[in-house]
């Protein structure tokens, strides 16, 4: 086996520099569209462009097209439809954690307790696989959240956190349900994703609730489809009180954030 | 979708072998260009067709669809067969105030979840199936509704009933027989399914998976939506197969348009498509070590599965591939100097990716817990229609990009790795293998990239119905599209490697030790998103 010390050894560290040092590898976040005009003279051209968004990211307000992040599924039919079109630039930017309540609030769940050590429990809620992947990467030498006191958990009884990923579906709603109710307080929820944002492509429907919110309460949410994995270590790191959230505003889900437990 | 004249010559001889055993009994018709056979008979004849083309022309099984019309049921069969190029497509059509059919589950098993499916979707009876029980529909679902049917709203939230009823039956009848259920909530980002390990002891007897927690519906919310919509529902559905999938459906649009992407469009496609099987491939080598903790081994991986992820992330805006297909080609095109990073990156990852293989196959504590665990036979992976690098460990080389070769694949060459022994071991050597032909392939094609345009000027849409194919990282993925003249689809069908490969899952996960089953688990490497829907 003393080949596979000596490996990783020879690996050296991966590991990136954040939350110390900005990540500027190229490919470590999709990003949101930038560079589109956002005034226009004539408001038929910016219904033109808020009409070419599939997930409402993109929204006229009289001669002005307002993006909402909290939307945005990345598909970049804007860009590739304006003229000219443009072609996606990464603007180097991932630190997206939206904190839906004021920020004294978020600060006050945690108080100072969990500042070092916070235990997740991810709770599949009908993601694709690409949510899922990403916080497999958090796990892994590239962005290693156990130096920053950030610990995955098979059990919710154990957790502080519960990452809910996905629109929820209808048959996930007791299993999601159940999960919440065994965690012991003060405890969290992560919103992770357009879908447990409010839905994302699938929206609400016969089968799925359309986001988190309406089934419990939200702490921080992180939109992106998937966000990518610095953007979850910035959100966590926002939850407890070690970076500031990107903003704070309420979630952009069509039921709105009333919680039903 | 090439058109090979033997293929031509196959498929006339095939139509009229059929025409003169079933004379005046079944209407054939041949499809020269999507290389296509179509027979439309009547219900009765439908398990001696089905007999016929398993056993004696030796077809598999690739989809069962079933389509609502005002007033009839429309049943398609879709058969493909190992060497040739063709399809069958075998219909069956009955008034709707029927429900009933024959099951051909005694006949072909691959049916099996297809027809308890279509069962659950639609309310249809298929007689004589051995288990037709719910699959997809779980208890929160009242009896008698059945969401796929037309007049059923799927607009608006469904009230579930708010049951916790379902109980798990064993079937392990012993003295100390117990059941340990493992899910839907379970390891680290693990996806949501349910898995019942019945055990006397030490061992584990049997296990019996349900699945479908998350069922999103996404066929049924397709339904109505124009195809830029469902473009998104297609890619994003499983996101880990976001660009095979996606490539399907674009296919099927186009064939019922009648519209061919550019050579430069194909070729990026098949580069694309090869990209994301590499990276696929690379997470799921990072899941097996994973499930045996071997630590070094999972991190290695893991950087190499960054890094891929990395690359499709600098050069195409989106880390899954998200985005890049549209119905007529690509979205995205690569300059030179952007080849140039994608195909000298892949082969840096690949070099390292070889390194870890040569220290993984002699790590004799790893191979042990592989060896001889989760073993699937030739014979079952045949008999369950299993597809993907399943089928191929265990001796059945089945890959549609071979069969069907679809966007720039029958200009390629490559092969098509197979193992023989079927357990996860041969699992584990085929992922790399079939990682080293990605990158054959992408090293050869990015080289002589056509020139061109990448995506047909205009997209003039015609109402229809078509199948799309591709062979996902999973693989074999069937979409069958149908719109209307509008461009609106009226039933979308998906048929994916996850949802035929779990069928054949309790072949594996039969009499084993109980730490075992992360393992098998692992080097299935299924997806829950892609099998739920």
């Amino acid at each position: 086996m003393w080949e596979w010390v000596w490996e990783g050894i020879r690996q050296g560290i991966v590991t990136t520099g954040y939350p110390a040092r900005a990540e500027t590898a190229a490919g470590v976040s999709p990003g949101f569209p930038s560079g589109l005009p956002r005034t226009f003279t004539d408001p038929e051209e910016a219904e033109t462009l808020a009409a070419c968004c599939p997930s409402e990211a993109l929204v006229r307000e009289g001669r002005q097209v307002i993006f909402r992040d909290q939307r945005c599924i990345h598909c970049y039919r804007c860009l590739r439809r304006i003229a000219p079109p443009q072609e996606w630039r990464w603007q180097g930017n991932y630190e997206w954690a939206v904190s839906p309540r004021p920020r004294a609030e978020l600060a006050k769940k945690f108080d100072k307790s969990f500042r070092r050590s916070l235990h997740l429990r991810v709770i599949d809620a009908g993601a694709c696989g690409a949510c899922l992947s990403e916080i497999e990467q958090l796990n892994k030498p590239y962005y290693n959240m156990h130096r920053l006191g950030f610990f995955l958990t098979p059990t919710p009884r154990d957790a502080d956190l519960l990452l809910v990923a996905g629109p929820v579906t209808e048959h996930m709603r007791l299993p999601l349900l159940k999960a919440y109710e065994a965690m012991p307080a003060p405890k969290a929820v992560l919103a992770l994703g357009a879908c447990a944002i409010y839905g994302g492509v699938f929206g609400s429907s016969f089968a799925s609730l359309g986001g988190v919110s309406s089934l419990i309460p939200v702490d921080i949410l992180v939109p992106g489809c998937p966000p990518p994995p610095l953007a979850i270590l910035h959100a966590l790191l926002a939850l407890v009180g070690r970076a500031e959230p990107h903003r704070c505003e309420s979630i952009a889900s069509p039921q709105g954030g009333e919680s039903h437990v | 979708m090439a058109q090979d004249p033997a293929n031509n010559l196959r498929l006339l001889g095939l139509s009229e072998a059929i025409a003169k055993r079933w004379h005046w009994q079944v209407n054939v018709s041949i499809d020269a260009d999507l290389s296509r056979c179509y027979v439309e008979g009547d219900r009765d004849r439908l398990p001696e067709l089905c007999r016929w083309l398993i056993y004696d022309l030796e077809y598999g099984l690739g989809s069962l669809i079933v389509e609502e019309t005002e007033g009839d049921w429309l049943l398609r069969y879709i058969f493909y067969g190992e060497p040739a190029g063709e399809q069958v497509h075998l219909g069956v059509r009955f008034n709707k105030k029927e429900n009933t059919v024959p099951s051909i589950s005694t006949i072909i098993h691959a049916a099996n979840w297809h027809e308890r499916e279509a069962h659950d979707l639609f309310g249809l009876v298929f007689e004589g199936h051995p288990r037709l029980i719910n699959i997809v529909r779980h208890e929160e679902w009242p009896a008698g509704i059945h969401p796929l049917r037309q007049d059923f709203d799927a607009s608006q939230p469904y009230p579930h009933l708010q049951v916790d009823s379902w109980r798990p039956n064993g079937v392990v009848q012993a003295p100390g027989a117990f059941m340990m259920p493992i899910g839907p909530v379970y390891a680290d980002a693990a996806e949501s399914a349910l898995f019942l390990l019945e055990s006397v002891g030490e061992d584990v007897i049997r296990t019996s998976p349900r699945f479908f927690y998350k069922f999103r519906g996404v066929e049924k919310i397709a339904e109505g939506q124009p195809l830029d919509r469902v473009l998104l529902l297609a890619e994003r559905f499983s996101g880990t197969s976001a660009f095979a999938h996606s490539l399907a459906f674009c296919q099927a649009v186009e064939t019922i348009c009648q519209v061919k992407a550019p050579a430069r469009a194909q070729a990026l496609r098949v580069a694309f498509a090869e990209l994301e099987r590499f990276r696929h491939h690379v997470a799921a080598i990072a899941g097996v070590c994973n499930s045996t903790a071997l630590a070094v081994a999972t991190s290695q991986a893991g950087i190499l599965e960054e890094e891929a992820l990395r690359l499709c992330g600098s050069l195409l805006g989106h880390r899954y591939l998200f985005g890049l297909n549209l119905p007529g080609g690509v979205a995205c095109d690569l300059d030179d100097r952007q080849i140039d990073v994608l195909s000298s990156g892949v082969q840096t990852i690949f070099r390292k990716l070889e390194r870890l293989y040569n220290l993984l196959r002699y790590s004799s504590s790893f191979l042990d817990r592989l060896e001889e665990v989760g073993l699937v036979t030739k014979e079952q992976a045949r008999d369950y229609g299993l597809v993907g690098p399943i089928a191929r460990a265990s001796g059945l080389a089945r890959d549609l990009r071979k069969v069907l070769p679809y966007a720039a694949y029958g200009e390629v060459s490559f092969e098509v790795p197979k193992e023989e022994e079927g357990d996860g071991y041969a699992r584990l050597r085929l992922l790399f293998r079939e990682a080293e032909q990605s990158v054959n392939i992408l090293g050869s094609l990015l080289s002589s990239l056509p020139i061109g345009e990448i995506a047909a000027p205009d997209l003039a849409l015609k109402p229809g119905a078509a199948l799309g194919w591709a062979e996902a990282p999973r693989g074999a993925a069937f979409h069958w599209l149908r719109i209307d003249e509008a461009g609106v689809v009226r039933r979308y069908h998906l048929t994916t490697p996850s949802f035929t490969n779990w069928h054949g899952f309790h072949f594996a996960a039969e009499d084993f030790a109980y730490q075992d089953f992360p393992i098998i688990l692992a080097s299935f490497g299924l997806s829950n998103a892609e099998c739920d829907r």
